[in-house]
Formats: C-alpha cells, structure tokens, sequence
C-alpha cells in the first residue's frame, strides 16, 4: 500500500505483533511449563519479509519474546546470523513456485547447515513459504528436525491443540497433552 | 565459470530504465567490494551474483542481463542492500530485470498464482465460497469436539468486526486443520476479528511476479471492501 500510495483508513498489523501484546498484557496465559522437563530444543527462522524488509529489529524481538515464553529461554538457540542480518530460507521471492528446484536447494542448504548447528529438532517458521521450504531442504539434507507454526506450539503449551492438529509435530510431541 | 566482457559501444538504458524507476537505487555507487556476493546464498547459482549483476547493468550488458535466469534463483531477500555500503538497491534491480521478461515467458508457476489472484481472491484460486465452507465446516467441528471452543465464532465479512485477518490460501485450501489453533488463541484473547471474503489470502504472487498492475490492483480492491464494506479498523497479517 506504500508502493503505490494506496489510501487507507485501517492499520495494518501482523499477528506475532499481537501475540506479543496479548502476553504483555496478560489476556494470553501461556509459559513453557510443558518443556521443562522434556527439554525440546527450538530455533527460528526470521522472514525476510517481515523482520528484514519490514518492521526490523522490532518483529525480530517481539518474536523471540514470544517463542522463548511458549517454550522457555533455555530451550530456545538462535541461528547465526539471525534477526536483521538472518540469510533467506530459499523459498522467498517465489522460489517455491520459479521453476528452479536444484539452485532453490543449493541456496538452502545454508540455511539447511544453519538450523543443523543449532542442534534444534524444531524450527519455528511463522511464514507459510519458509515453512515449505525449511521442509524440503530438511527431507532433501537428510535434516534432523520438524518445522512448526508458531501457534501450533502456542496451543500446545496451553493445552488446547487438538489432535489433527498436529500434521507437523514429530514423534515426541505428537500425543503431548492430550 | 567467469565469461569476459566484451565493450564495445554500450548504452546503459536499462540502467537509465531502473534509475528512472527508482532513483533511490544507487546502482552507479558500486565500490565492487563484494559484500552482498560474500553474504549472498544465490551467489555462484548459474555463474552469477549480486555484484557481477550491479557491473552488467553499469556495463550496459542489458540484453545478457534480462534474460538470464538468475533474476528468478535470487529471492529479493534484500540480505545485500542492508549491508551494502553504498545503499545500492539490488533487490529492486531485480524486481525490474524480472518485470523486464515478457509477462508470458516468467515463471509459469508464480504467474498462475498470481492470475490467480487478480481472478479469485487467493493464489490457490479456490472460489470464495469453498473458502467460506471450508472456514464454517472446521469450525463447526471444532465446537462440536472441544467444550471450552462451544462458542468460539469464525466468520466471514462481519461488518463493524475490529480486526480483518488474512490466511496464507495453502491452509484453507491444502491443510484446513491448521486453522484451529490461530482460531483458538484468537478466542482466547477475546478478538472481534473476522475474515474478508474480497482478496482474503496473505500472500503476494504478483509481488514475486513483478507484476505492478496486478498486484496494485489486489490491493485496491482489498483496501475498498476493508474500509467501504467491512470497517474494520485493523489488517492482521498472519505471515
């Protein structure tokens, strides 16, 4: 709507912004009881969309706020780099769809060796092309993790993830609370 | 995999094109010292990167610029152009080398998308209706299986609703499931929210396409049935 100066009455938000909020404000009650003896650790990825070209070192915190809450701070290990300067997944610009599997894969295998030296064995990806492709680089490198939503995890740790909910959550997790 | 370059009597115009386009771009400050290439993953794809870009266009190689395929491998993640040192713009060159293809001859895939949604609303190009069945049908069965969820309301252009909130079109369409649990917190919090039946979907083919016209027009028609149909005073993003 900045690109083309397209008038409009509404403010335009995005949801990890709002989660962020609820938590501070205390309407969202979640924590990260439920890891605290299992441990399971979590990466994430920053989209470049939302943290790099848009709302910055702002989204990066508030998002980090947000993951570290719903699956505790010592459970939670940053890619490097990350935030700001975080490299693209691969699946951006229209990646997925372009048409260029060998050279999107090539790309993502930084990311791919990234998220492995975390040692994670989830990633959270709250951008539905990340997702994709954080997915496809995972069963084509042979990768040792599972990719999420974040409110898939949200609902996790408040109890309430119902159990065809679970589609990306492995093994470990896939009868959690239920 | 380096080809020398020929100079012989080169015009920049594609340079003048980009510049005239976005004048902020810089693309005549290149120092070539390479730090969007070193932190680039898409370098070396196809014997390219963003530096040996940047000197085609200053070389005025217009021609072996527009139709090499790279335009498509890099993401336009714009890694380079905050680490540049001379705010050189290399993600809007890209985004004009790829809205330089024929409309036809880019990527089928991005182009269907995008077609679309200029046409129906979502990249998946379901029609609205299955959306808006899709969106009763879970939550119905989310309300019959869980108790505390027996209220929970999702809609569809609830007029006066606070909040409009898009949905990347895969998990309506792809994976329905995935909707309960945003549903859920969004219950939860207590949010007045509700979808827009017009232009619903969270992404942005036309973006990827290089589509100006396309995309401004998603978002007009987006921005009308906010303000004039629904009233909402906020757009959440879910991606």
């Amino acid at each position: 709507m900045r690109k083309f100066n397209i008038p409009h009455k509404f403010e335009f938000t995005n949801i990890i912004t709002l989660y962020a909020q609820w938590i501070r404000q205390g309407k969202l009650k979640v924590n990260s009881d439920w890891n605290k003896d299992l441990k399971v650790k979590f990466t994430a990825q920053d989209p470049c969309n939302i943290v790099r070209k848009t709302l910055r070192e702002q989204m990066a915190d508030d998002m980090r706020f947000v993951i570290k809450t719903i699956v505790g701070e010592e459970n939670f290990i940053d890619m490097v780099p990350c935030g700001i300067n975080n490299y693209c997944c691969g699946g951006g610009g229209g990646a997925l769809q372009a048409g260029y599997p060998e050279q999107r894969r090539a790309y993502g295998k930084v990311k791919f060796n990234q998220i492995q030296n975390t040692e994670a064995t989830y990633v959270i990806a709250p951008c539905h092309n990340c997702h994709k492709q954080i997915e496809d680089i995972g069963e084509h490198y042979h990768g040792n993790y599972h990719v999420v939503h974040i409110w898939t995890i949200m609902c996790l740790a408040m109890g309430i993830l119902g159990e065809n909910e679970r589609t990306y959550l492995g093994p470990d997790l896939a009868s959690l609370g239920l | 995999m380096s080809i020398p370059i020929e100079l012989n009597e080169k015009d920049c115009e594609f340079k003048a094109i980009v510049l005239d386009r976005v004048p902020t771009a810089n693309l005549d400050m290149c120092l070539t010292c390479g730090t969007c290439t070193g932190g680039c993953p898409a370098s070396e794809q196809m014997g390219m990167d963003p530096r040996k870009l940047v000197r085609m266009v200053l070389f005025g190689l217009d021609e072996e610029i527009k139709k090499h395929d790279w335009a498509w491998v890099c993401t336009m993640c714009a890694r380079c152009f905050w680490e540049c040192p001379m705010n050189i713009d290399i993600p809007k060159l890209v985004y004009n080398i790829r809205s330089s293809w024929p409309r036809d001859s880019r990527p089928k895939g991005i182009l269907g998308s995008c077609d679309n949604h200029i046409r129906a609303g979502n990249a998946m190009g379901v029609p609205t209706d299955d959306f808006i069945w899709t969106v009763e049908d879970v939550a119905e069965e989310i309300r019959e299986s869980s108790p505390e969820f027996a209220d929970m309301q999702v809609t569809v252009d609830r007029k006066g609703a606070y909040m409009a909130i898009n949905q990347n079109s895969r998990e309506p369409v792809t994976e329905p499931d995935e909707l309960g649990p945003l549903w859920k917190i969004l219950h939860i919090v207590g949010a007045d929210w509700t979808y827009p039946s017009v232009m619903w979907a969270g992404e942005n083919y036309c973006l990827f396409l290089a589509d100006d016209q396309g995309w401004k027009y998603i978002l007009e028609e987006f921005v009308y049935h906010i303000d004039n149909n629904l009233g909402c005073k906020m757009v959440v993003n879910t991606e």
